[in-house]
């Protein structure tokens, strides 16, 4: 593999890392709580996708049971905090 | 790149494009969800990388890793249909999370568009 696919996997590592950081930004700042929980649910998001972007640029399929991991873990806590939001507790 | 993955031409391009493109998208939503005013607006925003985003990036994947290995890889799509699937679920308790803390709180809630 030569060099297009190198520098757009970086540019593209790049772009979700900037992401992320706006999403981090948005997680301290939000206003209020349920800022705060879209801002980790985008996080996760975006961190699964720089996970399959580096199982690109490595040529390894090692990242992607820990993208399925992300995104299974990932949805479960935002349902978890979303219905903590809604209901004041998580199992009712 | 240290690993010894040979492409075809078209496809290097094809996957380089896609990995643009979704990369773009993703920050394209996540200045969304910094930039827009008030929590609904801001629910619009990062949907644009969680779906379009994230299905070219997937498609970039699965592309370089057909072409590299023997057979077509399809463990990628598990986590688009998933992701696919889950989005509008978590977006949706959130909404509503944020509808009956609004409500409960006696605020006006912000006008429409």
């Amino acid at each position: 593999m030569n060099g297009m696919l190198a520098w757009a996997s970086l540019f593209s590592l790049l772009c979700i890392a900037v992401a992320m950081l706006l999403a981090a930004l948005r997680l301290l700042k939000g206003p209020a709580a349920q800022d705060r929980v879209q801002g980790l649910d985008i996080l996760y998001v975006c961190t699964m996708l720089m996970l399959l972007v580096l199982g690109v640029r490595t040529g390894s399929t090692a990242y992607f049971e820990a993208a399925v991991t992300i995104a299974l873990l990932g949805f479960v806590s935002s349902v978890a905090l979303a219905k903590f939001l809604l209901r004041g507790e998580v199992i009712e | 790149m240290t690993n010894g993955m040979t492409l075809p031409m078209w496809a290097e391009i094809l996957a380089s494009l896609l990995l643009v493109a979704g990369s773009l998208l993703t920050l394209i939503g996540c200045l969304g969800l910094w930039r827009f005013k008030n929590f609904y607006q801001r629910l619009h925003g990062p949907t644009l990388g969680a779906t379009m985003g994230m299905l070219f990036i997937v498609l970039a994947s699965t592309l370089v890793f057909s072409m590299a290995d023997e057979g077509p890889a399809v463990y990628e799509v598990l986590i688009a249909v998933f992701l696919t699937m889950t989005a509008p679920a978590t977006t949706l308790m959130l909404a509503r999370a944020a509808l009956y803390r609004h409500r409960r709180g006696r605020q006006d809630l912000p006008p429409g568009p």
